[in-house]
This record gives C-alpha cells, structure tokens and sequence, in this order.
C-alpha cells in the first residue's frame, strides 16, 4: 500500500460523502446524511494517514519534506483541511446539510489534483528556497484560512438560495431548501467562519513575510502571489467592518463571503496558472 | 457623535464608510500591478501593450504602480483615516467602561439579553452573603448599592478587550512605520542618508573582496563599512540533477583582519552590523581551478586555467590540459582532461567537476582535481525597521485574537427580600461570544444552590 492508493481511497470516499451529502439536501432523508458524514469523516482518516505516508516515503527516497511543496500537494492539504474544519462545524453547530455545499468543492479539488494533466504528483526533492522550517507554519497556516473561506463560501451560497427560495415561496417547510437552517444561523455561521479564516489568513500572510525576508531579504516585494492575498485580506477586512460598525447582514454578507472565496480561489490557483511571480514553486 | 460639530473633513475621516471605501480600493487597484509586469525596462511596455497605451501608462507610473504618488497617496488616505477613526472611537470606548454598572434601576434588569428570576429560600443576610461568595468564587470582583427594595451588584470582566480592535489597528500603523524606516527611498530622499536603510547587490567572484555593494534602485555604489571576501562557491545537485544547495563561503574583514567567517545559503543569510546577506545568484566563468599531486611526495600545485591551453608543471614533471568539457547552461557539470608525464601514451579522461581524479602514470599516481570558478551573487540588504514591522504583526495577531475571541461580559445581581426567603433576579451581557456567556450565566445560576 503506497500513499497514491490511499489518496484515491480518499478521492472515492469524498466523492460519494459530496453525492451523498447532495441526497440529504434533495431527498432530506437524515440516514443518507449520517452515510455521507460517515464516508467524510473516513475520507479525512484515510486521508491523514495517506499523508503522514507520503511524509514517510519522502524520506524513503532520501529528499525528505513535509508533503506541502507543489501544486499536487496542496491541493490535497487543501481537501484535508477543508473536510476537517467542516466536520468541526458540523459536529459543533449540527447543521448536517451544510455538507451538500462543502463537500462538492472537496471531491473536486481531490479529483483535479489526481486527474489533472497540469498537476505532477510525483514527489520531488526541494528547491534550495523551499528549504526552510517556515515552510510548514507558512503553508498551515494559510490553508487553514482557505478552508475556513471555502466554507464561507459555500455558506453565504446556501443563504442565498435559501432566501430566494424563500421570497418566492413562502411556506418553506415544502420547498427544496426546507431543510436548510435558519437564514439567521446560516449568516451568524458564516460570518463565525469569516472571523476564524481571518485571522489564520493574516497568520499566514505574515509567515509568508518572515520567510520571504529570511530567503529573499524583503518581507513585501508585491509578487503577485503577496498582492492577491492582500487583496483578499482587504476583502475581508472589508466584510468585517462593514457587519461591525455598518451593521451589514444577511445577503449582502453572504455575497462577499462568495466574492471572497473567488479572490482567494485566485490567490492560490489563479496566480500561478495565470500569474508569473517568484511564488511559482505552485504551479506543476 | 461629537464629530458632527467638528469640521467636516475631520468627520469624513473619522468615518467607516471612508474606511471602506478605501479598503475597496486599494484591493481594487491592486489588481493592476499584478496583471501589468512590473518594473520592466520601459521599451517592455511599448512592445507588449503599444505606444499610446505605454504613454498612458507611464503618466500614471502603472510599471512601478506599488510605489507611484497615487497608490502611496491611497495608503497615506487610509492611513489617515484608520488614525482619525481610532482617535475619534477610544473616547467613547473608555466612556464605556467607565459607566457606572449601579446605576441601572432593579426594574431595567429584565430587559437584559440575559435574564433569570428566582426565588431563593433564605432572609437577607443570608442571601447576600451567598451571592457575595459566589460572585468572588468565579472571579466576578462586584460593586454593591443599596437600591430602592433591595440590594444591587454589579461587576464585569474584560473591558479591556473592547481595545482589541484598536490594538489591531495600532499594530498596522507599527508595521506601515516599520516599513517607512526601512525603505530606502526614505532614506536617500528623506533622510539624505543612503547608508540607513538599502537594499543592493553585488557580485563576488571567489577569492576577491569588495567593501561596497550595488543600489537596487539607481544603481549607485553604497559603501559597506567593512570588507566581504568570498571564499568559494559551490552548488550541490540532487541525483536527480535539481539543484540541491547553492553555497558561498564568506569571510567579513575589517581593516584587513578577518571578522566572521559563514556559510550562506538560500533560506540561511548572513548577518553583519544590521547588513544581511543573501544567496540569490551566482555566475560561473569558464575557467577552473586546478589542485594537483604527485602521491607519495610533497609536490603540488595549484592554478587556474582556462579551456584548450596546455599548462606545464615542471616540479612534477607533467603537462596537462582542458580538451573538451560537458556543460548545463554556463555552468560546468564533466571535463575532458588531457594529461601526461612524457613517458607514454598520455591520459585522456573525462572527470566531474570538483571531483579529484587519481591518474596512473610511468613516473606515478597524480591526484587532480578542477573546480570552476564562479562569482556569487549576494543581495545585501539593510532594514532597520524590519524589527518593527515583526513586532507590528505579533501585536496585530494578538490584537485580532482579543478582537474576536474574548468579550466585555457584565453581570448583574439584585436580592430583593420578600416575606419568605428573598428574590434574586439575574441579568448579563456580552459583547461578543453571547452563547459561551449564556453557559457561564446559567452555570454562575445553577452553582448558587450547591
């Protein structure tokens, strides 16, 4: 058993946790949710060992590194941390259905980076600049903050139906999105997750400036790579303030959670597929 | 609000719609600096986007957008305003704390987010006392009064956190002064001294020394107040031919004597009286430094020698030289060596650089080893802001924890004696995380009859 093995595992168990998440929305039978946490949470299990494996085998092939180095690599940290923050929040706030807009965008982000002809998941040794122990808190530190936005993103996806479902029918208990939670406790989850991606975003975007200044001596060098997780950071900023002090709720939240989780889809993938930049190391 | 007395531009600056508004736009005209290359040599710009739009673009310094007078400008404006609109809020936040919890009228209590009625089967004294220990077993340090029908207590905890916020923003403007002291340009343009703060590079080759490096932006010469000699260079390959580590080692000299001598690598820079030293390039030239040895004597040599040039070494009898050599890119992977001692055929090898061959020959066993030389290229660099700039984002990690993770919980007590026993009537609320602090409340409510 090798760790591609044990990843397809996990791109099989994320797949039918997505489907199966998807049955509970439509069908709104909870044992089809319980089977779809079930394969989430076995997913993620498998998952962690397929990486504390490929860990292992690095250092079989003598270029031993944390798995967290190319785009193949991190997309699956990305499905990791992902599932994980949103079993957290499932388990938490028991809101079930919430998976049918998580999970989707897991299974997709594990098939890409199996399937993808773009991405390499072989693995290699590290450049001389990804030699450093910044790597590891960089690269948590930031994914943890993608995940939360991932999630937020899809929230603020589930507001909108809900509401518009709800405009145009107003017995909503018959209805598609019947099952939903609470318009209120979808936008109070929301921003909670907004919060936490955050401030592990800054964490990230300030590891990221310790270690450029330990590699490249400049903290800030406005790589398009910095500028994007800038400007997502001012996006959020943004969102922040304008639900604190100018008491922005509901809808208009839920739209920048979505905008938010584009600019950050284009800070990670965006700028390396389309972008030129020292932070390359992404891109194969 | 005070401010709609004040002058108008003070009240536009102390307000968040400017703050959002810039914040907008500073993450809106950022984009542009990431889809226009930057700081490309000027024909780039006329080659790629054509004439009038390279015109246009130059006006408004778009090739160099992150340091133009309008995108400064922008960060000026918001910083102005995240000053203003902080200066103008911490008044009312004190005003806040300050409030005096006793002056809520017993009746008021009810209309507490949170809010419990009991009934509590001892006198008066007796329920004071209790709610007195209780109150001071969980921390809560509570003010009295003596309020119309009963007693009031009042007390809260963590006021100072509604500062979180502003610590936060404190920790941007530490960061934006960090990064002013160690910009360059402030210190050429400002200060009208280049030596505080630069960023430059230069490039060394082995064995020579240099005690000035080159501006990166204008290219002058900045002096560095001591000596930089670099030793050697060496780059080390993965099996797999990936470069594994680029190493350059350096000796810092003053007044011609050796200081510190270090390894500097990619991602382990060298540091000397605030100038660091980074591995960035490196640039080999073609030709090779020889170490050569007769075994069994004392014989050797050492030189350096270019590509198809016979050298003679008389002292140990032999001639030798480069014929052909096997290169990636400039830089010199194998080499085709001719060598003889005049007795015989002569050698004829191939030999990695920088790895020793032994040589079998009539009149002996030669040891020969040839290493290209190359330059190094360090960037050197000199921030004295940088340690500001990390302060800054620890304090605004801890800034942003407080912010959104702990809260202002105030509480609320009132014992009112009745015939029998007493009425306690409960109330609380919470800035922030009203949940955790509806669990605490009922607990503080639970915990009163054990």
């Amino acid at each position: 058993m090798d760790s591609s093995q044990l990843f397809g595992i996990t791109m099989i168990a994320y797949l039918l946790a997505a489907a199966f998440y998807l049955g509970l929305f439509v069908f709104k039978i909870e044992r089809i949710g319980l089977i779809g946490m079930l394969l989430a949470l076995g997913g993620a299990g498998v998952q962690t060992a397929a990486i504390g494996l490929r860990w292992y085998e690095s250092y079989q092939m003598g270029v031993g590194h944390a798995p967290l180095t190319n785009m193949y690599e991190s997309l699956v940290f990305f499905a990791w941390c992902t599932t994980c923050f949103y079993l957290a929040l499932e388990f938490r706030f028991k809101t079930r259905v919430m998976g049918a807009f998580v999970m989707p965008c897991v299974a997709v982000a594990m098939a890409y980076a199996s399937f993808s002809d773009r991405i390499d998941a072989r693995i290699n040794p590290l450049i001389p600049a990804l030699q450093s122990n910044w790597l590891i808190a960089h690269v948590v530190t930031c994914f943890i903050g993608y995940a939360a936005f991932a999630v937020a993103g899809g929230l603020g996806l589930m507001y909108l139906l809900k509401q518009s479902a709800e405009n145009k029918d107003k017995d909503q208990h018959q209805g598609l999105v019947g099952t939903l939670p609470a318009l209120k406790v979808i936008d109070d989850l929301t921003h909670k997750t907004i919060v936490f991606g955050f401030m592990w975003l800054s964490a990230g975007i300030i590891t990221g400036a310790i270690w450029a200044n330990e590699a490249w001596g400049t903290y800030w060098s406005w790589d398009p790579k910095e500028t994007w997780s800038i400007i997502t950071w001012f996006l959020y900023a943004l969102t922040l303030h304008a639900r604190f002090t100018r008491g922005w709720r509901g809808r208009r939240i839920a739209w920048l959670a979505i905008l938010g989780f584009l600019a950050v889809f284009f800070t990670y993938f965006g700028v390396n597929f389309l972008l030129s930049g020292l932070h390359s190391y992404g891109s194969a | 609000m005070t401010t709609d007395k004040k002058n108008p531009i003070l009240s536009l600056f102390a307000s968040v719609q400017l703050a959002l508004f810039l914040l907008f736009l500073l993450a809106a005209t950022s984009i542009i600096g990431t889809l226009v290359p930057q700081n490309s040599p000027p024909a780039f710009y006329i080659e790629r986007f054509g004439q009038k739009t390279a015109r246009f673009f130059q006006l408004l310094d778009i090739p160099d957008m992150y340091n133009s007078w309008w995108f400064l400008g922008l960060l000026a404006l918001f910083t102005l305003n995240l000053i203003v609109c902080s200066a103008n809020r911490i008044p009312q936040v004190i005003r806040i704390l300050r409030r005096d919890g006793l002056t809520v009228s017993p009746e008021q209590l009810a209309k507490f987010p949170l809010f419990k009625e009991i009934r509590y089967p001892e006198a008066r004294e007796a329920a004071l006392g209790r709610i007195t220990t209780l109150l001071k077993a969980n921390g809560w340090k509570a003010k009295e009064a003596d309020k119309g029908t009963g007693r009031l207590y009042f007390a809260q905890k963590g006021g100072w956190t509604r500062f979180g916020v502003y610590v936060v923003h404190g920790s941007i403007l530490i960061i934006l002064a960090g990064a002013l002291i160690g910009s360059s340009a402030v210190a050429r343009k400002v200060l009208h001294d280049p030596q505080f703060a630069y960023k430059g590079s230069v490039m060394l080759p082995e064995g020579e020394s240099t005690n000035r490096i080159v501006a990166a932006k204008g290219g002058e010469p900045i002096d560095l107040g001591f000596h930089l000699r670099c030793e050697a260079f060496a780059i080390e390959y993965y099996t797999n031919g990936m470069p594994k580590t680029y190493r350059s080692k350096v000796t810092v000299l003053e007044n011609g004597k050796p200081m510190q001598t270090a390894d500097i690598e990619v991602n382990q820079p060298l540091t000397y009286k605030g100038v660091t030293f980074y591995q960035s390039s490196y640039q080999p030239f073609q030709n090779y430094h020889v170490s050569l040895k007769k075994k069994g004597t004392n014989a050797e040599t050492a030189t350096l020698i270019t590509v198809a040039k016979q050298v003679e070494w008389p002292e140990g009898g032999v001639s030798y030289g480069i014929v052909n050599r096997e290169n990636q890119g400039e830089a010199t992977r194998r080499l085709k060596i001719w060598f003889s001692d005049n007795q015989g055929d002569p050698s004829v090898f191939w030999v990695n650089d920088n790895q020793e061959a032994v040589i079998e020959r009539p009149s002996g066993t030669y040891l020969l080893k040839l290493r290209q030389r190359y330059a190094t290229g360090l960037q050197a660099t000199k921030d004295p802001g940088v340690w500001l700039v990390y302060g800054g984002c620890l304090l605004m990690l801890v800034g942003l924890y407080i912010a959104f993770f702990l809260s202002h919980r105030k509480l609320y007590v009132f014992v009112k004696p009745e015939e029998q026993g007493c009425r306690l009537l409960f109330a609380g609320e919470a800035n922030k995380n009203r949940v955790g602090f509806e669990n605490k409340f009922s607990e503080l409510i639970n915990e009163l009859d054990k």
